[in-house]
């Protein structure tokens, strides 16, 4: 049956408190999900109060926790601009990237930080991706063709360049995946929206000659058929991508071939 | 196993790509949309024809299922009515139910059931049109 509660060693506590120095100027609550295999049983909730002036966005603060606060404090980051997706992370209980998430646009009060929802974690807010590549590889994210190219090139026109806007510019920050229910329930045989999503963006190249192969791959209760468009993916996007519209093509186009 | 007695678990990409693509995904999700929009009409026309049986006693209400129409369109309204809910009920199963034996008996049992409630009411409006036009 679908888990309604956590796994008793994944229950969350009451963890420590870090209040904010005296001299703090404008000071915010931040409860971040800690949990080290090393020495945890259960994970555990820290509450930071942090001098947030001077940060503009939730990484600046998670940054700051770590290097002034608790040094021991595990997160992913590296371009700090939203374009390499390591920072993804559950934000006031929604997906996002804490590089491009202003602390201005968050509601008021308690910050709340969690890892990515239904992945295993490997420290804090580092998850492990393992599971999410190897959906993404299963897809072939790669051109296939069997015919050679005419004149050294293949060659595309700009209208059918244009049809791959807005599927080519995914990052596999997960926070789409990760934010479904479907993959929740069923993350093992249903791929997910950014996996379908990159699944599509090879279905939609004018280039690609495996349009057969790939959708006999996908055509599958639940590889494909478990998305029921709730669109939670969609809301999620850092990117402002649209993973629902391009599962619903898929179905369009495995139905297309079999009407 | 491996070699040093250590555990070994298969590839991600093997666990990933399962074993492959039923190809029968589209079969079950176009035919819940199709009866969904056939549903549509057929259950208008049934509040209509329910309302039209408020009040009259039981040859009255024969002789209204007996009207091949209304037969045609209950026995339409049952198959449309059961295949919808069965499909409903296959895809509840396939989210919630994680136990591979317990699934697969539940969508089995789901369809036997389906098919026999289906054609129990289609015999009895069958019986009805059928009793009327040999007897009447």
């Amino acid at each position: 049956m679908a888990q309604f509660k956590l796994p008793r060693t994944s229950r969350i506590k009451t963890g420590h408190h870090y209040p904010a120095s005296p001299q703090a100027r404008s000071v915010r609550r931040f409860k971040i999900y800690r949990w080290n295999p090393d020495v945890d049983s259960n994970p555990h909730l820290d509450t930071f109060d942090v001098d947030i002036s001077g940060c503009n966005m939730v990484l600046d603060v998670l940054l700051k926790v770590k290097d002034e606060i608790d040094s021991t404090f595990a997160l992913r980051r590296s371009c700090r601009e939203g374009v390499c997706g390591s920072c993804a992370m559950n934000i006031n209980g929604e997906n996002g990237l804490a590089c491009i998430t202003e602390l201005s646009r968050l509601k008021p009060g308690d910050v709340s930080i969690y890892p990515l929802p239904h992945m295993p974690v490997v420290k804090d807010l580092v998850v492990d991706m393992t599971h999410f590549y190897a959906q993404y590889a299963s897809v072939e994210p790669w051109l296939q063709t069997t015919s050679m190219p005419g004149n050294g090139e293949r060659l595309q026109s700009p209208e059918d360049r244009a049809k791959l806007d807005g599927l080519y510019e995914c990052i596999l920050c997960a926070c789409c995946t990760t934010s479904c229910p479907s993959w929740w329930w069923n993350g093992d045989r249903f791929l997910g929206p950014a996996a379908l999503l990159q699944a599509y963006r090879w279905l939609a190249d004018s280039r690609d000659e495996a349009t057969g192969k790939r959708l006999d791959g996908l055509n599958d209760a639940f590889k494909l058929y478990r998305c029921h468009a709730i669109l939670n993916g969609t809301n999620v996007c850092p990117k402002g991508l649209n993973p629902a519209k391009a599962i619903a093509e898929i179905k369009g186009m495995i139905l297309r071939r079999s009407l | 196993m491996n070699i040093a007695g250590q555990p070994v678990s298969p590839a991600p990409l093997k666990t990933a790509l399962g074993a492959g693509a039923s190809h029968t995904g589209v079969h079950y999700w176009w035919l819940q949309r199709l009866t969904a929009i056939a549903l549509i009409p057929l259950s208008l026309w049934f509040l209509f024809f329910a309302s039209a049986l408020v009040g009259i006693d039981y040859a009255g209400v024969l002789a209204l299922i007996a009207n091949p129409i209304h037969a045609l369109l209950l026995i339409c309204l049952t198959i449309c009515l059961y295949w919808h809910g069965a499909i409903g009920l296959q895809v509840i199963t396939e989210d919630y139910i994680h136990s591979r034996p317990l699934e697969m008996m539940l969508k089995v049992g789901i369809r036997l059931g389906a098919a026999v409630g289906c054609l129990a009411c289609v015999m009895a409006i069958l019986s009805v049109w059928l009793g009327a036009t040999l007897h009447g």
